[in-house]
């Protein structure tokens, strides 16, 4: 199964199990079932009272959203590119990761927003990976899976979240990752990380589709005679700290890689905690891996900006050598 | 990256710590052609003319059908008994705002009283409305604790938010009073969301929500009011138009001061109504409520008022033209309403003494209270921000 069909079966289930489930966004609604076909034949099955096409409108569908978990609903929202999220802005940070807070607890906002990294050859404004931004935002989760089946438990795990979960696809992985998928229902805790691999000269802590260079790199590393130990830390807030310190703790380096820019990148936090926390124990400095700090090139080459996983393989002989 | 000077000045004789360069590859450089557009004449269309506030008034009156221009007399003592405590209440917080006892920014409803207390007056518990940071009315209006928002603007644990929200974000979810917002127009969505939950329940409850002549200008606003009628949503969109966009006239920033018309452009009844009577006001919510509770879909109604005070509780309110200022308080909501009910015989006027001294002594015990109650503690700080406190603790 696709990571596309595997969103689709959690939306399915979802909506299955909890009629308060509904999905708002833009072409969401049959016959076109999405821009990437994740919610294809789900209007078709629960009617489009429930899986709301809308106009092109990202304040007002993530508004909407909002007015629709304070009443009662579970709804999911879709944004089509993380780059939109930046229209819809005021109402993810100043009302949906706050409205629990400044109502001293009164107004709980259960609402997913499904959100897609894009790619470069569709240029700077489709291409951002900006999950800082709403780390730094306190009162909202973040969610970036790195294969199928962790889409599907993850995304049915915001969904039955009583807080508002941001939900990071990305364009690329939406086709190309595929795996068997658990059918019916199936959930991923939020705030666990998975080993992908495990190593013992170098912890490699990513996330969504940089895991994959990861994984890339430590084959390379293994042939190299360095052991790469590759943790994929799903949700990012909240972040598994407990995982991410102990396996730092026994490999005693540490690269953070991430698709983001890495100049205050979420690596930066997560490179600053090791250091505190580990700071005796580590035999050489947290390195860290991120997007270059440009927009996202067009030019499919000559202008670097993702890290690779030759990157990786060049940082952990660094770190080893 | 490159050397600091300062940093150079201040580590004389240390080499330049900067970062490794990544991959600088330098820029290609494309050669285009330049075409060069026609100049062209844009179409100019002529506007309906301009009418000043009072002008849109008048304009509302004569059209008022007399035979409408009634309520029953307990809804009308109700209606003051509301408009008052809202007076009340707002006049307390300004003073203790200007005497230095409150340190909170406050936004007063002086001239919203009867426009608060008309839309309050049509709605049930089980209905909902989303304000915006001037809401004072709205919330008492709409049948809010007093004691849990005026502890509410001390930043008290008791507070209807346990002072975490502040006067700018009153609510009270208990009586449907969901939430108020401090970014101008961004409610509208929201309340659009709730008509959604509404009409998916399949119940006939309606949403409110008011914003300023000011939020008709921002973005948000739009979306909702084609959303809101695209899916023929039960929201009533009440716009408070005070003529001021915080310290700019209505005039000046808006290319067409005819907000009710704007609703043409997205198919949506509308009606504009004198928001300094809250006969007629009431009127005006009772028809926008009966629409929307048979499943008629969404109105735009724009109560006409003036703002009688400044933006904030503490801003300069110089630049207002004085005699606007002062025709404007000729109809000073409170005080004209309560002289039509003594006129009109609604009540006695020792019933509506009794009503004012009533209300005096609730709010006065209201403040006091509050002043007592502790704030949050400590062990407050790391709660709701999200269900389970434990994720935020040690970030």
């Amino acid at each position: 199964m696709t990571m596309a069909a595997a969103l689709n079966s959690a939306l399915d289930h979802a909506m299955e199990l909890d009629d308060k489930v509904i999905i708002i966004g833009e072409d969401v609604a049959d016959p076109a079932g999405g821009v990437l076909k994740v919610t294809k034949g789900l209007s078709t099955k629960y009617g489009t009272g429930r899986v709301r096409a809308t106009p092109i409108a990202e304040q007002a569908i993530v508004g909407a959203a909002i007015g629709a978990a304070l009443g009662g609903y579970r709804p999911v929202a879709e944004v089509m590119y993380m780059d939109f999220t930046a229209v819809a802005l005021d109402q993810i940070v100043n009302h949906a990761a706050k409205l629990r807070y400044m109502s001293g607890g009164a107004s709980p906002v259960p609402l997913t927003i499904r959100t897609c990294i894009g790619m470069q050859r569709f240029g700077a404004q489709h291409a951002q990976s900006l999950e800082a931004w709403f780390m730094h935002t306190p009162g909202i989760k973040v969610v970036m899976p790195s294969t199928a089946t962790e889409a599907k438990g993850l995304l049915a795990s915001c969904i039955a979240d009583d807080d508002p979960c941001l939900f990071v696809e990305n364009f690329a992985m939406v086709f190309s990752q595929k795996g068997d998928v658990p059918v019916g229902e199936f959930r991923i805790p939020l705030g666990e990380a998975a080993v992908k691999r495990a190593g013992s000269d170098v912890s490699v802590i990513t996330y969504g589709a940089a895991v994959h260079t990861a994984l890339e790199a430590a084959e390379q590393a293994a042939a190299a005679g360095i052991s790469l130990e590759v943790i994929d830390l799903r949700t990012l807030m909240p972040l598994d700290w407990d995982t991410v310190l102990q396996s730092v703790s026994l490999t005693r380096r540490a690269i953070v890689l991430h698709d983001a820019t890495m100049f205050c990148g979420p690596g930066a936090e997560i490179a600053a905690r090791i250091h505190e926390e580990l700071f005796e124990e580590l035999l050489a400095p947290v390195k860290r891996l991120g997007a270059a700090y440009t927009p996202a090139p067009y030019a499919p080459s000559g202008l670097p900006f993702l890290p690779t996983a030759a990157d990786v393989l060049a940082g952990a002989k660094q770190l080893t050598g | 990256m490159v050397a600091s000077a300062r940093a150079r000045e201040r580590y004389p004789g240390r080499p330049a710590r900067t970062s490794r360069q990544r991959g600088a590859d330098g820029h290609r450089t494309i050669d285009c052609d330049t075409t060069t557009l026609e100049s062209y004449e844009p179409t100019v269309r002529a506007y309906a003319p301009q009418h000043s506030w009072e002008q849109m008034v008048t304009n509302t009156l004569s059209e008022t059908d007399p035979t409408r221009n009634a309520l029953s007399p307990a809804d009308m003592l109700r209606l003051y008994r509301s408009m008052r405590l809202i007076a009340a209440v707002d006049q307390r917080i300004n003073q203790e705002v200007r005497a230095g006892t409150l340190n909170a920014a406050t936004y007063p409803v002086r001239g919203l009283e009867g426009s608060c207390a008309a839309v309050g007056l049509n709605l049930r518990p089980v209905d909902q409305l989303v304000s915006t940071y001037r809401n004072l009315g709205d919330a008492l209006a709409k049948g809010s604790s007093l004691d849990a928002l005026v502890a509410e603007i001390y930043g008290r644990l008791t507070g209807a938010s346990k002072g975490k929200g502040g006067a700018m974000h009153l609510q009270d979810q208990s009586v449907g009073f969901v939430t108020s917002t401090g970014i101008v127009g961004s409610g509208i969505p929201i309340a659009v969301g709730l008509g959604v939950a509404a009409q998916l329940d399949g119940s006939d409850r309606v949403v409110v929500t008011t914003f300023g002549d000011g939020a008709t200008s921002i973005g948000a606003f739009h979306e909702s009011m084609n959303l809101a009628s695209l899916w023929r949503l039960p929201v009533i969109f009440v716009c408070q138009n005070n003529q001021w966009g915080e310290h700019t006239p209505i005039a000046e920033y808006a290319a067409s001061t005819d907000l009710a018309g704007r609703a043409a452009a997205y198919a949506m009844a509308s009606a504009r109504v004198d928001g300094f009577d809250p006969i007629a006001t009431a009127l005006e919510v009772r028809v926008a409520v009966e629409r929307a509770r048979r499943g008629e879909g969404p109105t735009f109604l724009e109560v006409v008022t003036y703002r009688l005070t400044g933006h904030s509780g503490v801003s300069d309110y110089s630049y207002v033209p004085k005699d606007a200022l002062a025709r404007a308080l000729e109809r000073d909501p409170v005080p004209t309403f309560r002289r039509r009910m003594v006129e009109q015989g609604v009540a006695p006027v020792a019933e509506i003494e009794e009503i004012d001294s009533q209300i005096a002594a609730e709010v006065d015990a209201a403040f006091s209270k509050a002043l007592e109650e502790p704030f949050p503690p400590p062990s407050e700080r790391f709660t709701d921000v999200f269900a389970d406190e434990r994720l935020v603790q040690g970030l």
